[in-house]
């Protein structure tokens, strides 16, 4: 085991001190010193597992995931929070999964609809008020391609049939009426909300839209959720190539492209974890293959455009390197501009899904080095795509504590910290620049060749704001 | 983006999704995406755009009785958690499923920009079957071994309370098995989410935490006064509030400081508690000579255990607007016997100064509302002050009592006579009201900006929560200098709006 690998062992080991002894050899599983040849026995993290009670976990539920990630930005349903009305309120368009349409007569993706359970439906149960709710939003939004029915906690706890209720009316309104039952106590994270959220597009709208025509190019755009845009940049270059984009989940998604995916050649998948699943039925259940890519940051935007063009004719492959050359200049002229001011700055990654592994190469184009990295709500198959990406001794962290993030930023110093909003503010306070990879701090996009110079520039004023420099320490 | 030359790169604006997006490229790409959408007809969508509009349409929308659409409501156990953190070194520690609490947190973090930690059990499928006892002990040891807390403030989600979980029990477990010190204050309250509204989570964890720390320790009268600022989510209202009571002598203890938590000084450093109402003093207050509470409808329980159980005035006084901060000086002055200095009524006076010079623009303005309940009776009363007339007030979590409070403060005032009170009405409701009896203004929080967009209305932000404007929390809407803010925002905002509107007119004026 080389020093390297000891040195962070050890550092994780200091910290875990801090934990009651049950706690803490339950968090030792989750820390771990990356060994990306693989070899080293104790280099791996466990994940998907239950935080420990009072920690301070940074995860959220599988609600989150199931409403707030996979089924909130489909624009064309209606998405009803149900239960209590603070599940809807706190996910109100806090994703920024942008889209086109008008708000409250064809498209719903910004607004909060909730049936607000009160303490009657508790005790009676929500069903009946649920058929109720679906009949006048029907009467409120005709142009509605679909219902959501996203369950909060009590939904399950009361043994509500929303599954019923959601037959018998899809039944009369010739829509799809789709039960989520993506109770927040289900689960152990985000996680699980997602795979409840493909198993339903699965079951109620997959294989149902409408499409005149396929080509030997049509491909489906899976796992962007187009924050801040990034799915139509992403699209962009899909387009530049040649391809057909039939569907995009489900960022700026309609429910017919929900339906029309199984029409693809190939799946194309950027967030693998919220939704594998789905791609893995299609592949079963229609033949299609998927493969995942990475559009963050040149090296691997190029890399990407290349494996997708390998699914296809000698003409893809063609667009594909007349695509690279078009853009690589500016790419170029992006990572001259910027790397002198970030080479060699060290970055710590705290994030879900896809980002704590995609982004290393977007930072490595800028000069930086992600030197920590860890997922909230990740998979072995998350942590295994990580570990040969990630430099020998670099903290792998799973379901970090606030403690822990505190004490690898005390002890690692790292020039900047990518995270979420709950981080956020504490690092501002420490006086360590900041930027969330959740929302892009309401930039973005930073997916492709558009969203590289926006991703450089982002960096560029977290890490050099000359605000920084004014906060006076006590001595 | 223009990526001709690598010369020009370097000195390009770099286009974020504000400009990309109405790029040729993305707008033909938007155009070309529709083949795949199954879209409506425009002319189809159009017409129903404009349906929505309607009479008729309001109609069905007032009719609906089983779904909310942009509601300005939160539930119970975040107002739990704005009140506790208030204290000092105290955790706020929540039993239930732990989205909640990730929810909780960023709702908060975003509003006001600032780190806020709080604990979850972290309870799931298992809690639910055989409940969540086992959740709590390792919680509580788990969260005092690691974050050190003065005091643990235990509130619930709604899983906890569906199952039913003992909250009063499984705190004394864990003490008895010694997973916790004995003397940890670890105060508690019962915060369903499908019960009430925010404002009630934070009465029930204020009479929670008052009652559990104050127990056996009724003395000798201290002298101060309590003050109770409710689910104020303005930081410069308590800066205010000690500034003004400093101002006039009075001996005070804030119960509940939001403003250490939620306004910290940037000193390169993250305390995890960064002050806060002082414990021993929270303790004592039970031996203060009066209780006052800036909002009604957030204190209500607290208020009346107050009274009842320490025998002490208690007194809403609500500080929003000059004829409120009149009343609030007078009766403060009544019970601590010190007369309102010089200085307070210089402020009145350059408030009231103000309002005179701004009131062509404000008079006779119609305005729709919509917020919590205590702010909007401050902000009507003031509105009528300054001769503006309320037309919609919606309170998506008022109640009855709020409905007849607003009455009977409108019918005070001729300016009162257009309004009429929705309580438990939405985002959606207002909507409508506002095409069909369009308004000059609206005030209203963040969420708001929806309607500013869908029916051009111009927006004063005001409320909770603010996520898309920065640091409004932080000029104070309480007392005198209150008043003269919100003026100012009223103001400046009608006249933004006239610009606006008479940009290619002579009316294009420099001086107002």
């Amino acid at each position: 085991m080389s020093t390297t690998i000891k040195d962070t062992q050890k550092m994780i080991e200091e910290i875990l001190d801090a934990y009651p002894e049950k706690a803490k050899k339950e968090r030792a599983r989750h820390l771990a010193a990356n060994d990306p040849s693989g070899q080293c026995s104790t280099c791996k993290v466990k994940a998907n597992t239950k935080s420990r009670p009072g920690v301070m976990t940074v995860r959220g539920c599988a609600y989150a995931g199931a409403k707030g990630v996979v089924w909130g930005p489909v624009k064309d349903q209606i998405t009803i929070s149900h239960g209590p009305v603070g599940c809807g309120q706190y996910s109100w368009w806090s994703r920024r999964n942008y889209y086109n349409g008008i708000t409250g007569v064809d498209t719903f993706g910004t607004m909060h609809i909730t049936t607000d359970f009160q303490e009657k439906d508790i005790v009676y149960g929500g069903d009946k008020g649920l058929d109720a709710a679906l009949h006048e939003l029907k009467e409120l939004f005709p142009l509605a391609k679909g219902i959501g029915i996203l369950s909060e906690c009590p939904v399950g706890l009361i043994g509500d049939d929303i599954e019923a209720v959601s037959k018998r009316v899809a039944k009369e309104f010739d829509i799809p009426i789709v039960p989520v039952r993506c109770e927040g106590f289900r689960g152990v994270s985000q996680s699980l909300g997602h795979h409840i959220a493909n198993d339903t597009i699965r079951d109620y709208v997959l294989g149902k839209g409408t499409l005149e025509k396929t080509t030997p190019y049509d491909v489906a755009l899976i796992g962007d959720y187009n924050i801040g845009g990034d799915a139509w940049a992403s699209r962009k270059i899909l387009e530049e190539m040649g391809l057909r984009v039939i569907a995009q989940w489900t960022g700026d998604a309609s429910v017919n492209e929900l339906g029309i995916a199984t029409k693809a050649k190939l799946n194309l998948i950027h967030c693998y974890r919220s939704m594998n699943y789905i791609c893995r039925h299609m592949e079963e259940e229609y033949g299609i293959p998927w493969d995942e890519f990475n559009f963050f940051g040149p090296t691997k935007i190029y890399a990407s455009i290349r494996k997708i063009a390998s699914h296809f004719d000698d003409q893809i492959k063609e667009n594909a390197e007349k695509v690279i050359e078009k853009y690589k200049p500016a790419m170029d002229a992006v990572v001259e501009r910027f790397k002198p001011k970030l080479e060699g700055k060290k970055v710590m990654l705290y994030v879900g899904g896809l980002r704590p592994r995609h982004t290393i190469g977007a930072y490595e184009d800028l000069g930086m080095e992600v030197i920590a990295s860890g997922y909230e709500f990740g998979h072995n198959d998350d942590y295994n795509r990580t570990y040969p990406v990630m430099k020998e001794g670099a903290v792998i962290m799973d379901d970090a504590t606030l403690y822990e993030l505190e004490e690898f930023t005390r002890r690692m110093k790292p020039d900047m910290v990518g995270s979420g909003i709950k981080e956020k503010y504490s690092y501002h306070k420490m006086g360590v620049p900041f930027r969330q990879m959740h929302s892009w701090d309401y930039s973005g996009p930073y997916h492709g060749f558009d969203g590289f110079p926006v991703f450089a520039r982002d960096m560029d004023m977290t890490v050099n704001s000359p605000a920084w420099s004014l906060i006076r320490r006590k001595k | 983006m223009e990526f001709d030359t690598e010369e020009k790169m370097k000195t390009i604006r770099i286009k974020d999704h504000n400009e990309l997006f109405q790029e040729h490229d993305y707008l033909e790409q938007f155009k070309n995406k529709r083949e795949f959408e199954a879209p409506w007809p425009k002319g189809k969508v159009n017409e129903i755009a404009e349906w929505t509009k309607t009479e008729e349409y309001q109609e069905k929308n007032f009719a609906r009785k089983n779904i909310k659409i942009n509601p300005a409501k939160a539930c119970q156990p975040l107002g739990a958690i704005f009140c506790s953190s208030g204290f000092d070194g105290t955790m706020p520690f929540v039993q239930g499923a732990q989205g909640c609490v990730a929810y909780f947190r960023s709702h908060l973090n975003r509003h006001f920009k600032e780190p806020l930690a709080a604990i979850s059990t972290s309870m799931t499928e298992d809690a639910a079957v055989f409940g969540g006892l086992n959740n709590m002990l390792e919680g509580l040891e788990n969260a005092y071994t690691l974050y050190h807390p003065k005091m643990l403030a235990v509130c619930t989600t709604c899983m906890a309370e569906v199952i039913g979980d003992d909250l009063n029990a499984y705190i004394r477990t864990a003490k008895e098995k010694e997973l916790i010190p004995k003397e940890l204050p670890v105060p508690f309250a019962h915060t369903p989410s499908f019960v009430g509204s925010y404002v009630n989570g934070y009465d029930n964890m204020m009479k929670g935490i008052l009652s559990a720390i104050t127990t056996g320790r009724k003395g000798e009268p201290n002298g101060k006064i309590n003050v109770i600022m409710g689910f104020d989510t303005y930081t410069g209202d308590y800066h205010e509030i000690k500034r003004l009571l400093k101002m006039m002598g009075v001996d005070f203890t804030l119960l509940s400081d939001a403003s250490a938590i939620f306004d910290s000084p940037n000193t390169g450093e993250y305390k995890l508690y960064p002050g806060g109402t002082l414990l021993e003093e929270a303790m004592d207050s039970i031996n203060a000579s009066a209780t006052i509470a800036l909002q009604q409808f957030s204190t209500m329980k607290t208020m009346d255990y107050i009274r009842k159980e320490w025998n002490q005035k208690a007194l809403v006084l609500r500080a929003i607007g000059v004829k409120n901060t009149d009343f609030f000086f007078e009766q403060l002055s009544k019970l601590t016997g010190k007369p309102i200095p010089q200085e307070i009524e210089d402020e009145r006076g350059r408030a009231v100064d103000a309002m005179v010079d701004s009131h062509p623009y404000i008079h006779g303005k119609r305005f729709a509302l919509v917020g919590d309940p205590d702010q909007l009776l401050g902000l009507v009363s003031f509105l009528m002050e300054m001769g503006g007339i309320p037309v919609h007030i919606v309170c998506s979590m008022g109640d009855k009592k709020f409905e007849e409070d607003m009455q009977s403060l409108l019918v005070e005032s001729p300016f009162g006579s257009e309004a009429k009170v929705y309580a438990g009405k939405d985002m959606w409701h207002l909507r409508s009201l506002m095409f069909t009896d369009p308004v000059d203004i609206l005030i209203g929080n963040s969420y708001a900006k929806f309607l500013w967009r869908d029916t051009g209305t111009p927006l004063v932000r005001m409320g909770f929560p603010l996520f898309d404007r920065h640091h409004l929390h932080r000029y104070p809407i309480i007392g005198y200098q209150g008043v003269l803010n919100l003026v100012t925002m009223i103001v400046n905002c009608v006249l933004e709006e006239m610009d606006r509107k008479t940009i290619d007119t002579a009316s294009f004026d420099v001086i107002r």
